[in-house]
């Protein structure tokens, strides 16, 4: 259903107005970490006096992916922040040094706010979870977790390393990545067999195929699942909901450590299993972009490169072109704000990211 | 457009994810294929007990007489192809289809159609090659009696998987009879070539066998490996690269790769060259020069350069023609850049310093190795001479090709490396018993037969019954 104008302008108004709040933060001395007030000193103009608006972040330029990557870490630190307790989690490693992300409350944030979109019959406050994804230095073992505990519950884990299965691949080691995988839907059958509780289960689409052979999600016990880490096709969209669910209710989600979480509305027959995500603005926007001209972006429906930019207090990353590409989607009566379709690695990179089985 | 589905044991599924393969010449799409995700693949195969259950209850006789009818119904019925939509396929149209998809001119096809009707056809001859002569009831109840020795045979899977290529649509005649030996198939055709292992199995089961024997994936790189490593024995297609991991399961994977097979003139034949010329043109260019088992060398003791520059002369005859044209046997690359390609490939290793190389055909057609005709883009016909250590002398390529090789015949058949086909034209018994003491040699012919020449009740490219079922020690209290 088309989103009636004056929605659009309410979300584009809160928009504009979270920017220059977080111009003021970022950019005075008091509050902002070094790497941005640097940044301003060498770039010779005042965010915070010539940035009124979302679009004027474009004066920024792309934002460079080898920023994140190496240290010194605590040059992401808003000053205003030094003294908190700080997390820093890395993204997923397909591609050399991963980048890095300091953390205080952001995923604590992102993931009660995300709460709200769950459904309460399928996804029960008070009821446990599993989590059988990608742990260790990635924001989704904690995030998981809060998530659970937010709603009452308490989070049983499985490790997982996916940079060892990715390392299992590149060396052709399939055999020895089955077993890897075994291993992981062995732990996850033996927390779901002993504690009765858990009802909800979050875990990447290869890893619910994997344990879908082996049990019955309705016999175990589970109504809702989260599923997220990788990339999902529409084909698979379908087939979990129509032959893995049995009934429990299937979100799928696009999250990274630079953005946060991002929810799919409604599923509607007219989208053919497509993936939609809207992005949790105004913490975050993601847009589709002309991949020759990343400042254009694209009519809805046309397919472009992923755009992201993070509007945190604990973080502000403006203009980063994302490996990804997907169609434009338009505003919708959730969501009042551009969303994506069908994420996919970006086409037009020749090396071939490996993203393995977790 | 034609919308080709996924069949989950016999059972029709459109998938979200459609893949477009486009007719070689307008580049227009042509027909769309439901893909299949590695995950449902993986979860159907968790049920190929059930679906070898199917085929159990059937005596093989049965089964026999089923592959008869099978034979008919896929060379002379009009079959489904879509039956959510009601798309059907008669033969011609079934011609025209994977001449589109391919580029093989309609005469290429309908030879490659009477190859897999005869394989279906003359299933009985084919097994009894396969088996030595074996009584097949003996399948029905798993042991049996012959010549007054107990046999028993058990099954080393519950289902064969096949990662299909597109290149020839002869190849499918490998497998087509694997029902009557009682194993279900699990099918991932080449994405160009999805056409016949759809015929077939409708075919079959036209003929009366259960659908829900039959599974076939359109599917990525990742939904081949899948079909392979879930079923318990598989046959793979592809170049050296893609099939080197399943070589080093050792047997499980049956792979069929490049035949690098040759022709060779023993020196006691050696001078009555001329008279071979025409099995060696035939050995090359029948397929249009697409399959495994066209010759790709000539290796000789004398007269190389002479043999070289007749073959090339004889080849000339060979050009482009219309798909329809029933004298066409060059087929047109469905990706234009290929052709492109591969002559690059070929001009940059004769370049190379790796001793010397000469292209005589290059002299003698006076054109281009690529030709753009009839809205296709071909390779004609080439003969290279050169040394025996040059990379050129072993090299596979899908269109007609090979490289003349002069070597002493003491160094025969050693010289020659891994060939599928090599017909050794020789009188001489002690140079033919070489041939028949070399590991390297898959299929041998004696005499001027072409390398493509198919003997119904000899085995080729591996044995199915033995790929498929393992003899045990058995033995009964009188």
């Amino acid at each position: 259903m088309p989103v009636a104008v004056p929605e659009l302008d309410k979300a584009r108004t809160t928009l504009d107005a979270w920017v220059r709040e977080l111009m003021q933060w970022h950019f005075s001395p008091e509050t902002g970490c070094p790497f941005w007030l640097q940044w301003a000193e060498k770039a010779g103009w005042d965010p915070r006096k010539e940035i009124h608006s979302y679009n004027d972040l474009d004066r920024f330029g792309e934002f460079q992916d080898e920023w994140l990557r190496g240290g010194p870490v605590r040059r992401w630190v808003p000053r205003a922040f030094k003294d908190q307790p700080i997390y820093t989690f890395e993204t997923g490693g397909s591609t050399g040094v991963p980048k890095s992300r300091i953390n205080i409350n952001d995923f604590r944030t992102d993931y009660e706010l995300y709460s709200k979109t769950l459904p309460d019959d399928k996804f029960p406050r008070g009821s446990d979870w599993l989590m059988v994804g990608p742990s260790g230095p990635r924001r989704l073992r904690l995030a998981i977790e809060h998530l659970a505990q937010y709603r009452g519950g308490i989070c049983f884990m499985v490790d997982l390393d996916p940079r060892w299965v990715i390392k299992l691949i590149k060396m052709g080691e399939m055999e020895m990545m089955e077993l890897y995988k075994r291993h992981v839907i062995d732990q996850a059958l033996t927390l779901l067999k002993a504690h009765d509780n858990i009802k909800c289960l979050f875990t990447t689409p290869k890893l619910l195929e994997a344990l879908c052979e082996k049990i019955s999600l309705k016999k175990a016990g589970i109504t809702g699942v989260f599923c997220g880490g990788t990339e999902m096709t529409p084909q698979f969209h379908r087939f979990a909901v129509e032959e893995l669910m049995e009934g429990a209710e299937f979100r799928p989600t696009y999250g990274n450590t630079l953005m946060g979480l991002a929810a799919s509305p409604k599923r509607r027959p007219e989208d053919d299993w497509a993936i939609i995500y809207y992005p949790p603005a105004p913490r975050a926007m993601i847009e589709v972009v002309d991949p020759d001209n990343p400042t254009k972006i694209v009519e809805y429906g046309k397919t472009g490169r992923a755009r992201l930019t993070t509007l945190t207090k604990e973080f502000f990353m403006p203009r980063f072109l994302e490996r990804d590409e997907c169609e434009r989607e338009a505003p919708c009566e959730e969501f009042p704000w551009d969303g994506v379709r069908n994420v996919r690695p970006f086409s037009r990179f020749q090396k071939t990211v490996v993203e393995g089985v977790y | 457009m034609l919308h080709l589905p996924i069949l989950r044991w016999g059972v029709p599924y459109r998938s979200v994810n459609q893949v477009v393969t486009p007719h070689f010449r307008t580049r227009q799409p042509f027909v769309s294929m439901s893909q299949a995700n590695v995950g449902l693949i993986r979860r159907d195969l968790l049920k190929q007990v059930e679906a070898r259950e199917l085929l159990l209850k059937i005596p093989v006789a049965e089964l026999v007489k089923m592959a008869g009818r099978a034979a008919g119904h896929f060379l002379n019925d009009t079959l489904p192809l879509d039956p959510e939509s009601g798309t059907t396929q008669t033969p011609q149209q079934y011609i025209e289809q994977v001449s589109a998809t391919t580029g093989m001119p309609f005469s290429n096809v309908r030879r490659n159609m009477n190859k897999v009707h005869g394989v279906l056809d003359r299933v009985e001859e084919v097994l009894a090659g396969l088996t030595r002569g074996l009584d097949l009831s003996v399948l029905d109840a798993g042991y049996g009696t012959v010549n007054g020795q107990m046999l028993s045979f058990f099954p080393r899977t519950d289902a064969l998987g096949v990662v299909l290529p597109s290149n020839s649509p002869g190849v499918h005649s490998l497998w087509a009879p694997t029902p009557v030996l009682k194993m279900p198939l699990v099918l991932k055709p080449g994405s160009a070539e999805p056409w016949t292992p759809l015929r077939i199995i409708n075919a079959w089961v036209k003929a009366g066998l259960p659908a829900g024997v039959f599974a076939y994936y359109p599917a990525d790189h990742a939904g081949g490996n899948e079909i392979l490593r879930s079923t318990g024995r598989g046959m793979v297609f592809g170049d050296v690269g893609s099939t080197k991991r399943w070589k080093a399961e050792g047997g499980r994977v049956e792979v069929h790769g490049p035949g690098y097979s040759k022709v060779v003139i023993g020196p006691d034949l050696a001078d009555q060259w001329e008279q071979y010329i025409d099995v060696i043109a035939e050995s090359m260019s029948n397929n249009g020069g697409r399959s495994c088992v066209n010759a790709s060398g000539v290796w000789v003791t004398k007269h190389a350069d002479k043999i070289a520059e007749a073959l090339a002369k004889k080849l000339t005859s060979i050009t482009p023609r219309a798909a329809d044209d029933p004298d066409a046997v060059l087929a047109p690359f469905a990706d234009p850049e290929t052709a492109r390609r591969i002559s690059a490939t070929i001009d940059g290793d004769m370049k190379g310093e790796s001793g010397e190389a000469r292209d005589v055909s290059a002299a003698v057609r006076g054109s281009a190795r690529v030709a753009s005709a009839h809205g296709g883009n071909y390779l004609l016909p080439t003969v290279i001479r050169c040394d025996a250590n040059h990379p050129l002398a072993n090299r596979e390529f899908l269109f007609p090709f090979a490289s003349v090789v002069e070597v002493p015949a003491s160094a025969l058949p050693d010289c020659l490396g891994s060939s599928l086909v090599v017909t050794c034209i020789s009188s001489d018994p002690a140079f033919r018993a070489r041939f028949v003491a070399s590991p390297h040699v898959d299929r041998l012919n004696f005499g001027p037969l072409s390398t493509t020449q198919i003997g119904w009740d000899q085995p080729h490219e591996g044995n199915l019954f033995e790929h498929l079922y393992a003899r045990r020690a058995i033995q009964r209290l009188a």
